[in-house]
């Protein structure tokens, strides 16, 4: 009742990258990647403490992430690391009011100057850039 | 969870004269009443020129008396009107049911605010928070003083603030905003644009205690410049440019 | 502390950790590999004092910008006095338990304790 009163998208609203353009898309990966990225840093931080253990707890470490299923999940990591980091210079370039645009006389129809095609080529260059290091790092890791 | 009523006595037929008609399904809640949300369908005639709000007035007129909604000047310059249209934020009398490229078109009340009934909001929390932004502008001096009666400004120095003074409080950035979907304290874009608008204006002299106001939790560091509130603004105003210009000061690249 | 001294370590931590993770990727890239994570390779490089400290200034900067990611994204999806004090300290904690168990490693490696 209480929900239905303040009338809030909740949470599917905010995780609905649909409907307002790239920029929306980009601000859900850029949440999307950085979860994923830190759920990574704990796993990583773990799955390394292993080499105080000894050689042998060290081995059965890689036994279990040097698969097929951990080389899919590091390809996708990459993929993560690069997009959330291109994508955040560009948003950290934005909060500074780089690459947003002049204030002026708004002219029909309306094109909010922010949302310009600096800002849609850099979302897309992040796209671009994490797709050739998840390739670039899928032949590393396949090919070895 | 809204409910379509499909029964046949519900969809209420217009007139069988037009050649064109749209199914349009309003969104009917009643929290009085304690009534779940519905939609209620119509079916209108419509024109190549006719306007959302233009359809909802002649279900009101001819079929459903009752139904609730907000508006006034149908020209885009009052704000009233802001309601969800097919899924997005926008002015009814700003829309042409053309060009929604739809058969079906459903308007509910904006996400955000509060329901009052059918499609009219609360704006409560827009207006108590604008107010917080301290919307005029502040001075030590009186334009009296110095003799010119008036505070003397440049086209140029005008045009630094300029669009950002077209908000006409609508509500749609708010709706639109992916942090005020869940954030309850978030100041909000219109806000934001708004310190943003007194902030740029040469004559004020207000820009510390602005600052610090949009300098909390809460506040313009809530902004992730998704843009969502620039591409839904009606009038032009484009708050995601001003959000970022603004903060632009807190983070030492603008003095 | 005020929130834009914690978005600037936001973005500061983010800046410095791009430069050294694109140290420590490159690296990994001296070697082929597998061999790059054989026991012995993966312990000299521990040895290696450069390394480790660079290694740790990294643990240092990624948990403190991933934790105070999470909680900003926790403090927009609820709020309430308590709740956000609760994820202010929590994502505290957080970065230091993660910066504690990973500097272990790294001392611990780093001076042939294993």
């Amino acid at each position: 009742m209480a929900e239905r009163l303040t009338n809030r998208e909740g949470v599917k609203g905010m995780i609905n990258p649909t409907r307002y353009g790239i920029e929306r898309f980009a601000y859900w990966l850029q949440r999307l990647s950085g979860l994923g990225l830190l759920a990574y840093l704990i796993g990583h931080i773990y799955e390394t403490s292993t080499i105080v253990n000894g050689k042998i707890a060290w081995n059965q470490m890689l036994g279990l992430t040097q698969t097929p299923q951990g080389h899919i999940i590091l390809v996708i990591v990459i993929g993560m690391c690069i997009f959330h980091t291109a994508n955040g210079i560009r948003v950290m370039l934005g909060h500074g009011g780089v690459g947003v645009g002049k204030p002026g006389q708004p002219e029909y129809p309306y094109r909010a100057a922010s949302l310009n095609y600096k800002q849609r080529l850099c979302i897309w260059v992040s796209i671009a850039l994490a797709a050739f290091a998840m390739m670039y790092g899928a032949g590393i890791l396949f090919g070895d | 969870m809204a409910v379509v009523s499909q029964k046949a006595s519900d969809t209420i037929t217009a007139s069988s004269t037009s050649s064109n008609s749209v199914i349009l399904r309003i969104s009917r809640s009643n929290l009085s009443n304690d009534h779940s949300t519905t939609l209620a369908e119509f079916k209108v005639p419509i024109q190549k020129w006719t306007t959302v709000l233009e359809a909802i007035l002649y279900v009101k007129q001819n079929l459903d008396h009752s139904i609730a909604i907000r508006y006034s000047c149908r020209q885009a310059s009052c704000g009233s009107c802001g309601m969800k249209i097919n899924g997005k934020p926008a002015l009814a009398c700003y829309t042409k049911i053309s060009e929604l490229n739809s058969n079906i078109i459903t308007v509910e009340p904006m996400n955000n605010f509060p329901i009052i009934r059918d499609l009219v909001v609360d704006f409560k929390q827009l207006f108590s928070t604008h107010k917080k932004m301290k919307p005029y502008v502040v001075r030590n001096d009186s334009e009296l003083v110095p003799g010119t009666k008036e505070f003397l400004q440049t086209p140029r120095e005008a045009e630094e603030y300029l669009q950002f003074s077209y908000c006409i409080k609508c509500g749609l950035c708010n709706s639109a905003c992916p942090t005020m979907a869940t954030d309850s304290s978030f100041i909000g874009p219109q806000g934001l644009a708004q310190a943003y608008r007194y902030v740029a204006d040469s004559r004020d002299e207000g820009k510390k205690d602005r600052l610090k106001i949009v300098d909390q939790s809460h506040g313009i560091w809530r902004c992730h410049f998704a843009g969502s509130c620039s591409h839904v603004c009606p009038k032009g105003v484009d708050p995601a440019m001003a959000i970022q210009l603004l903060r632009g000061y807190l983070l030492g690249f603008r003095k | 502390m005020r929130e834009s001294i914690i978005m600037k370590i936001h973005y500061g931590t983010a800046l410095g950790a791009v430069v050294l993770v694109a140290i420590h990727i490159l690296f990994r890239m001296t070697q082929n590999f597998s061999e790059s994570l054989q026991y012995q390779n993966v312990i000299a490089n521990y040895h290696f004092l450069p390394y480790a400290l660079m290694l740790e200034v990294i643990l240092i900067l990624l948990s403190v910008h991933g934790f105070n990611g999470l909680r900003v994204i926790l403090l927009e999806l609820k709020q309430g006095i308590m709740y956000e004090k609760a994820i202010n300290y929590g994502s505290i904690g957080a970065m230091a338990v993660l910066i504690a168990y990973g500097s272990r490693t790294i001392l611990m490696a780093g001076m042939g304790m294993s």
